[in-house]
């Protein structure tokens, strides 16, 4: 298990900037001892990959209520891919129908978080993410 | 629901409430009971008075729903124009009185369908207009000259308005006989919502225009919809919702006066829109309080002579953020309750939510569950039979005097921030927003606060709900639309249009009439939006979390 703080960076992807949401995901995630770095409005997927690089992001996370995920998260999985950071685990909140979930985890979601979800499954989630990450980087000795 | 496994439990827990508890959910303390002592002398006359009469805390119009129920106005619109024509045209066949344009995402950001950043977003959160042979399809078979209609559009707004002023043209309606309204509040998207283009000068420049040109042209439009309700939804508090609102509204009038015209030719026009939120009797009070301000600031501070200045008309919407995805058949309840807030509180329009809408675009049958629940609140519950029917409550005039002082004290506070446009730029309003809807948050996930079928009551096994679907080929039939557009038209005249936009935007002229004469022209928003771009700059906000 790694020292220092998880890092995570969250983003809105699209025009959409209902931003209640990621905001008090930010200070959720903030008050739980982690570094948040958030994209601010209508960044592209090849910002969000290319700021989630240089911050060395232990994971991203993307908020959406305006029903273009299935159209915007394969873009942002293809630009990580390349930038070369597809191997940091992408989580997804806001409002995203049952029905699209199983196909978001195939394309490489690691979690998708509906409306209501409570704080402390976010925080957990996250951490294990970040955790389980870093122990497979020490495992395969990279950085 | 979306995510699985079990909850786990958080330490800093505190034991659900079993009671009602004495805090609303905007923070404000609460006695046990009101009684004559909490009403700190108040002056029946002069506080309060009588429906009709200034200053109209009970109240615009004497005889209230006698006459006239609120209108019945429900948001629409996905997909194609045409799509949205069709369900224009069942919502009235169900009994609707007014119709409301959703707008998509590029329409509201003021770029086209074929624009690379409007990939995934067009015709899905509303409607894709384009250009004004979008506008004329969303009205096919629809006289101008016989319905009401409301435009939630802001940062293009002026461009929209130009569309629907064409509109009229083409089937040969006069300016004269159009009403409906226009939201075009850009201040509230600084504070909240987000959709803002320019920066706030020259934004707040756009709404006076159309302010301005609908005084002089089309009289009987409400040519701005000054929102709360957005400020609200980003999880503010009432008090808030009330005080940035009206704060916006004085703004304004400011603004507005500067351009020579009249307070009273103008301001009988300003129309206003507020959340319908669960906390009942704090909304009711928000609505009356907001009634009382407005109209002692307009004849105290602006002179106005004519009481249609002082009298605020709203529209109000139940609250979306108030909505759960949790057993969502709950919504109708809980929608049911706010709109009976709105009712109780004199609002003239009214928008009820559907069940269904954190998960999808309403289905019909949710939309229409909708349209009901207003309904069976004016033809069967009788609460609209007498005005203010609160009034002289001991709670509701106590609160209604509370939210008034509050307001007052953030109007000082933002003149001690410089005033409206310093205080965007400083983040004042998006950090106090961003406060309350924390603070709210901490409450839920604490468990100090129940919300039912989320955080109490839960069901292990929900059945799911049939939603709406938007079709995927929308996207590709707009782009190709717009493509044969561009082919078709008077690229020179085009062009011209373009160069008239930007000079006018540069000379601080009213943009309306070359607006109008674009939209003939076939000029799209995008396009109109660059041209005014390229003059007024863009804006980015701080994010303020």
């Amino acid at each position: 298990m790694r020292q220092y703080r998880i890092r995570v960076v969250l983003a809105k992807l699209g025009l959409d900037g209902h931003d209640r949401g990621i905001r008090v995901v930010a200070r959720i995630l903030r008050d739980a001892g982690m570094e948040v770095i958030y994209t601010g409005l209508w960044p592209t997927p090849g910002g969000v990959a290319r700021i989630a690089l240089e911050e060395d992001a232990d994971v991203i996370g993307v908020s959406l209520l305006s029903g273009a995920h299935m159209t915007l998260l394969p873009k942002l999985l293809e630009a990580m891919k390349a930038e070369g950071c597809d191997d940091i685990p992408l989580i997804l909140g806001g409002s995203i129908p049952d029905d699209d979930v199983p196909q978001l985890n195939r394309m490489g979601v690691a979690a998708v978080f509906g409306p209501g979800t409570p704080a402390q499954e976010i925080i957990q989630r996250v951490t294990d993410l970040a955790q389980t990450r870093a122990s497979h980087e020490e495992h395969t000795g990279s950085t | 629901m979306t995510s699985h496994g079990t909850i786990p439990t958080d330490a800093n827990r505190k034991p659900a409430p079993t009671g009602a508890g004495d805090t609303t959910i905007s923070g404000r303390r609460l006695a046990t009971a009101y009684t004559a002592a909490h009403l700190n002398g108040l002056d029946a006359d002069r506080q309060v008075g009588a429906p009709g009469t200034f200053p109209f805390t009970r109240g615009v119009h004497e005889s209230m729903y006698r006459g006239r129920f609120w209108t019945m106005r429900q948001f629409a619109g996905f997909g194609s124009a045409g799509q949205t024509n069709q369900r224009f045209h069942f919502l009235l066949h169900k009994g609707q009185t007014g119709l409301s344009v959703a707008f998509d995402m590029p329409t509201l950001m003021g770029l086209d369908s074929d624009d690379p950043r409007s990939a995934g977003e067009v015709g899905r959160l509303g409607v894709a207009i384009d250009s004004l042979d979008d506008m004329l399809d969303l009205f096919e078979g629809i006289d101008l000259a016989n319905v009401s209609t409301s435009m939630t559009i802001n940062a293009p707004a002026a461009i929209l308005m130009a569309y629907y002023l064409a509109v009229a043209q083409e089937q040969g309606v006069a300016f004269e006989d159009l009403r409906g309204t226009i939201q075009n509040d850009i201040l509230k998207e600084f504070h909240a919502q987000n959709e803002f283009v320019f920066p706030p000068v020259p934004s707040v420049g756009l709404v006076v225009d159309v302010i301005e040109y609908c005084a002089r042209y089309v009289p009987q439009w409400n040519p701005v919809s000054i929102s709360g309700y957005h400020i609200r939804e980003a999880g503010s508090t009432a008090g808030q919702e009330l005080a940035y609102t009206l704060a916006d509204g004085f703004h304004y009038v400011q603004e507005t006066l500067k351009r020579g015209l009249e307070v009273d030719a103008f301001a009988p026009r300003l129309s206003f829109f507020f959340n319908a939120h669960n906390e009942f009797f704090e909304e009711i009070a928000k609505y009356r309080a907001a009634r009382r301000i407005w109209a002692r600031h307009m004849r105290d501070r602006y002179g106005t002579k004519d009481d249609r200045s002082c009298k605020l008309r709203f529209h109000a919407q139940t609250a979306g953020c108030s909505l759960q995805a949790q057993q969502p058949q709950v919504n109708l309840i809980r929608v049911a309750y706010q709109a009976m807030a709105a009712v109780l509180g004199g609002c003239q329009s009214l928008h009820t939510n559907s069940m269904d809408e954190t998960l999808a675009l309403p289905s019909e049958h949710a939309a229409t569950l909708a349209l009901r629940t207003q309904q069976v609140l004016a033809h069967e519950t009788g609460v609209a039979r007498s005005a203010d029917p609160l009034g002289g409550s001991y709670l509701v005039e106590s609160l209604t005097n509370e939210l008034e002082a509050e307001a007052e004290a953030i109007f000082r506070e933002i003149g001690e921030v410089g005033g409206m446009e310093p205080a965007i730029e400083a983040g004042y309003f998006r950090a106090r927003i961003a406060e309350a809807s924390a603070r709210y948050q901490r409450e839920v996930d604490g468990g100090e606060r129940l919300v039912v079928g989320v955080n109490a009551f839960v069901e292990e096994h929900e059945p799911p709900i049939e939603l709406h679907r938007v079709e995927p080929h929308v996207e590709s039939q707009q782009v190709a639309r717009l493509e044969r557009l561009r082919a078709r038209r008077d690229a020179k005249q085009v062009k011209q249009s373009l160069d008239a936009i930007g000079e006018a935007a540069r000379a601080g002229n009213n943009l309306m009439p070359i607006l109008l004469e674009a939209a003939h022209r076939r000029v799209t928003v995008g396009e109109a939006m660059g041209a005014m771009r390229e003059v007024f700059g863009a804006f980015r906000a701080r994010s303020g979390w």
